[in-house]
């Protein structure tokens, strides 16, 4: 209940820097994805409330875009990317990989809650492709014969070694 | 900052940047750091300057600036020495920083040759010659090759690109030292609106977003278009794969396309601009933001510009992640905060956009055209590129060139000096194929049209289109089905849903090229697509759904043999489509290395130790692991 | 008022008017599945494009969304026009090949299913045609629908499928829809609509139940009419 309490006031918080603008709803999902990596249901209600917009065009919009997500994302978020210059160079075979030594598919998140994978549009860096970003790092030129150290490191990382 | 609302101003201002720019002491070493730079590296680079700077107590200064374009051999470290040529190291990497410092600060520049120098440059602004060095030059830098003797700059024509990788970004007065906002003086204090329309107009400049539509023409549509509030936005949506030009106009040169919105504001008559930025471009945002930041402290966005009756500003909105946004009924509907579903476009958004209110919309490249333009006047822009597409063109060209990166060249030039030329030829000599242009709405151009001059018209007759000017080259070991598939698949996600034809029907082409792909291409089929494609183009709603089609009627047009092979064949000749290839290891080549045992996924290939190995077929997934770890050129596609 | 020619015929009509409402005033029928004359119309099915003629150029349009302009010759039937007719339906039956709709409107067409399209198996119905979520929203007042996601995962229905809040159980969706996606079942006290079951109001003068108590409810809160008065039904009133 608590949390709950804390989540309505700090979506409460973001509406109210936006004047209650209906127009600026796009940009209040934005801060509340930033806020909790996903856009929690219980946020969505808040702003439906706050900002007398029907609960059903927050959820269209709140669905309609990539940024978004409704289920929480894994603490790394591995991005394929699937730009043309990225295809061509076997950007798909990594998001194979990816998905096989992982065990989950494109869009969902490990159990333990580590890792998410996803594809993404052209990151512009068709220079040093194929190019995943986890997070905000960039790995260019990546092969699929890396990708166990790459998840290894990650790994090692939420022990903070 | 002090307030700019006078040309006096505007000179102290230029003044200060170009003391930042020339220094007449100390050194200025700048570091492209732009999103695909700091990938490469730059960061580290720019980290291992300061940390040497710091050790060994040096003076010279360190600048981050954007994308220097040579995209390949980033990272890019430029320095200016004072009175001597402006030199660029490439591919430089942590390691090569102490050696680099010291050869610059001795001059001796033999372990760690300069990849080019500069000795003098034309101010594409002024028109005017920059010397780099004052009197003779050093015998020391005579053996590095002058930057356009370098193939990759050798054609190329920096209009748009100008002060990319020059100045600091962050650095407002280095962008005025450069001519920045001297356009905009221009414009407000000697120029009448209608005049500045018809400038635009006169210059031959067209939209540099997709269909090339004539800017002047837009804006005075706009400026006659009755409403109590006008808008203009940019569309910085750069959606299509493979095009990254507009990123590092907008991470490199964020000023230009704000001088650009003001000028075009004032012209038609509007108040509020916004500049919409693909959700994917972080970097972009916070410069655009801190450049906007500086215009309205120095008073350039805000009331009574340049002390005329004239006031503006501009919002930054972030996209979230919708290719579909890029088209402007659709980028408007995101703008108020609703899902961006386009609408037909039978009332115009020049004149009923943005809250119903005329708009105008132009792309990150168009706007950064518009300050040269007025500063240098329409009849020296025309002059540049053809007579129907007149300026240059910034090109992303990647894929499988020797050189990539962003290239800027003057419209006409053909498609050979560009992939040739600039681009170096093919990667290790292999078979051009084909260049796709115009992203998921364009097309793939063959061989047989590699003199083909860059204009918006030529490429649509060639079936493709400009777009925002991503170039992919490919070699023969791209299938061209598999990339018509690709696009659809592109499209069936990125489609907004709204109408039947785009949500249905690059399903239903989609799945049939799947099948084509993957063994089960019937007779039929490629009619059925091109029957198909008609009715798409023809019954979409926007832009997107009708032009969807193109990459398929494209690849049909130039590689139909390629579909027949795969339907009637059952084989991918460039050894791509899975379910089509089967992976084998050649015996008198495999020397028993391991290393594809021990990549692959399914344990499909097997053997010992210095035997030559074998890959099960019934195991093998099609992974290509094997392949690419291969070092022995053992394994091959069939 | 504006001259202009639809399928050979010279036809007036007024400036601003939509060819669609122009052609049907004058005896031509097109095609439509997703424009009803109480709802705006927002060109989604793509049933009624017809090619139009102005001066040199020829094109297709959307007569529920364009407007009549002087001097145009408009062809409903021409061979572009039917082929972007044809394909949209057979892609709508492959779309929900269990709609006996779907499959009457292209048989009087003339119009068979393309055999190369595999039909969808999820039994749905539901062609986007938006109307529910227009009547929804511009007619009830209370958008309790919407879409979801977009592209080929477009999605209809309430928020996360759950059922709604803002729901009140007034029928207009199920009414409306051209396909009989979306149902409404009754017992004698109950109303079952879009995952969500109502209670009835018995008439307080014949004891019929008529309507939804949700729905009366929303009624005098927006209308500010005493909940009394308005639980009698339309006959007894």
């Amino acid at each position: 209940m608590n949390t709950e309490n804390t989540m309505q006031d700090k979506v409460k918080e973001i509406v109210k820097k936006y004047k209650g603008d209906k127009s600026a709803l796009v940009a209040i999902l934005q801060d509340v994805q930033d806020e909790y990596r996903y856009l929690p249901k219980e946020a969505l209600l808040t702003i439906h409330e706050q900002m007398d917009i029907p609960m059903a065009r927050v959820y269209e919009v709140a669905t309609f875009y990539d940024a978004f997500s409704l289920t929480p994302r894994g603490r790394f978020i591995i991005e394929v990317c699937t730009g043309t210059t990225c295809h061509v160079q076997g950007g798909m075979n990594l998001l194979d990989t990816f998905e096989r030594s992982l065990r989950i598919n494109c869009g969902e998140t490990t159990e333990d809650g580590l890792f998410s994978v996803d594809r993404v549009g052209c990151l512009g860096c068709c220079s040093i492709a194929p190019v995943v970003r986890v997070n905000d790092t960039i790995h260019p030129q990546m092969t699929q014969d890396e990708i166990p150290r790459v998840l290894r490191t990650y790994m090692a990382k939420r022990y903070g070694r | 900052m002090s307030k700019i609302n006078t040309l006096d101003a505007l000179d102290k201002a230029a003044k200060k940047g170009r003391d930042l720019l020339f220094p007449s002491t100390k050194i200025r070493i700048s570091i492209g750091m732009t999103t695909n730079s700091i990938a490469a590296g730059a960061r580290s680079v720019y980290d291992a300057f300061l940390e040497e700077k710091k050790n060994k107590n040096m003076k010279f200064d360190m600048v981050k600036t954007g994308g220097m374009g040579f995209d390949s051999v980033e990272p890019i470290v430029d320095v200016v020495i004072p009175n001597k040529p402006r030199l660029a190291f490439a591919k430089v990497t942590v390691e090569k920083v102490p050696v680099l410092l010291e050869q610059v600060a001795r001059l001796n520049l033999d372990r760690e040759l300069p990849f080019y120098r500069v000795d003098e440059q034309e101010d594409i602004f002024t028109g005017e010659t920059i010397q780099y060095v004052k009197g003779r030059l050093p015998r020391v830098f005579s053996k590095i090759s002058l930057r356009e003797e370098i193939p990759f700059y050798k054609n190329q024509l920096k209009v748009v690109t100008r002060n990319c990788g020059v100045i600091d970004p962050e650095n407002m007065e280095e962008y005025i030292a450069r001519g920045g906002y001297y356009g905009l003086h221009k414009a407000l204090t000697e120029m009448k609106p209608d005049e500045i329309v018809q400038e635009i107009i006169d210059s031959g400049l067209r939209g540099r977003g997709g269909g090339g539509f004539p800017t002047g023409i837009k804006w005075r549509s706009c400026r006659e278009a009755e409403g109590d509030i006008k808008y203009v936005i940019c569309n910085g949506d750069e959606g299509d794969p493979g095009a990254y030009m507009d990123r590092s106009l907008m991470e490199g040169d964020p000023h230009s396309i704000i001088e650009g919105m003001i000028i075009g504001a004032y012209a038609i008559g509007a108040s509020q601009g916004y500049i919409y930025v693909r959700n994917e471009y972080p970097l972009a945002v916070e410069n655009l933001n801190r450049a906007v930041m500086q215009a309205r402290k120095a008073g350039l966005l805000g009331k009574n510009i340049f002390g005329q009756k004239f006031s503006f500003d501009i919002k930054i909105a972030k996209g979230a992640g919708a290719f579909v946004c890029g088209e402007s009924t659709a980028l408007i509907a995101s703008l108020e905060g609703r899902a961006g579903e386009p609408r037909a476009k039978y009332t115009h958004t020049v004149e009923h956009g943005l809250w119903d209110m005329p708009t105008n919309l132009n792309n990150v490249e168009t706007w950064n055209n518009v300050p040269i333009i007025i500063a240098r006047g329409s009849k020296w822009f025309s002059q540049i590129g053809t007579k129907t597409s007149s300026g240059t063109k910034v090109f992303s060209l990647v894929g499988k060139t020797n050189n990539i990166g962003l290239a800027e060249v003057p419209m006409g030039m053909t498609i050979r000096d560009i992939v040739y030329g600039i681009g170096g030829g093919i990667y290790n000599d292999r078979e051009f194929k084909a260049v796709q242009t115009g992203g998921p709405s364009g097309g793939c151009i063959p061989k047989s049209l590699l003199d083909l001059p860059v204009g918006f018209d030529e490429l649509a007759d060639a079936g493709s289109m400009m777009g925002s000017g991503g170039m992919i080259v490919m070699d023969d070991t791209t299938c061209m089905v598999d990339i018509a598939k690709y696009f659809l698949d592109f499209l069936a996600k990125e489609s907004c849903g709204k109408c039947t034809p785009c949500r249905e029907g690059i399903r239903r082409m989609r799945s049939i090229l799947e099948d084509i792909c993957s063994g089960g291409g019937q007779e039929g089929d490629i009619e059925l697509l091109k029957e198909m494609s008609d009715a798409i183009i023809d019954g979409s709603l926007c832009a997107l759904g009708g032009s969807a089609p193109s990459p398929v009627l494209s690849t049909l047009r130039y590689f139909q043999e390629e579909y027949e092979t795969h339907i009637k064949g059952k084989k991918c000749p460039a050894g791509v489509c899975k379910k089509l290839i089967k992976f084998r290891i050649l015996d008198e080549q495999c020397n028993g290395c391991g290393k594809c045992r021990k990549v692959c996924p399914t344990r499909a290939a097997t053997g010992s130790r210095r035997e030559p190995h074998k890959i099960d077929q019934n195991l093998c997934i099609q992974c290509r692991a094997c392949y690419e770890v291969c070092t022995f050129n053992a394994i091959i596609i069939e | 008022m504006v001259k202009l020619v639809i399928d050979g015929k010279t036809v007036q009509a007024e400036e601003g008017k939509i060819l669609l409402t122009v052609a049907r005033e004058n005896g031509i029928e097109i095609p439509t599945l997703c424009s009803h004359e109480t709802l705006e119309n927002t060109g989604a099915c793509r049933l009624c494009v017809v090619e139009i003629t102005k001066g040199k150029r020829k094109k297709i349009v959307t007569s529920c969304l364009y407007a009549a302009e002087d001097g145009i010759v408009v062809d409903t039937k021409s061979d572009r026009v039917l082929k972007v007719r044809r394909f949209v339906m057979q892609f709508l039956m492959a779309r929900c090949p269990t709609s006996d709709v779907i499959r009457d409107m292209a048989a009087n067409m003339g119009i068979a299913p393309e055999t190369r399209f595999k039909p969808s198996e999820d039994g749905k119905t539901c062609i986007f045609c938006r109307l529910c979520v227009k009547a929804c929203e511009d007619v009830v007042g209370v958008s309790a629908l919407g879409f979801a996601f977009r592209g080929v995962d477009k999605a209809l229905g309430t928020p996360y499928r759950e059922p709604s809040p803002a729901c009140i159980g007034c029928g207009s969706c199920a009414y409306i829809c051209p396909t009989r996606q979306i149902t409404m079942s009754s017992t004698e006290n109950t109303r079952s609509i879009c995952g969500k079951t109502f209670k009835m109001k018995a008439c307080s003068v014949c004891g019929r139940y008529f309507a939804p108590e949700e729905q009366l409810a929303f009624i005098s809160k927006k209308t500010g009419v005493d909940l009394e008065a308005l639980s009698v039904c339309s006959s007894c009133r």
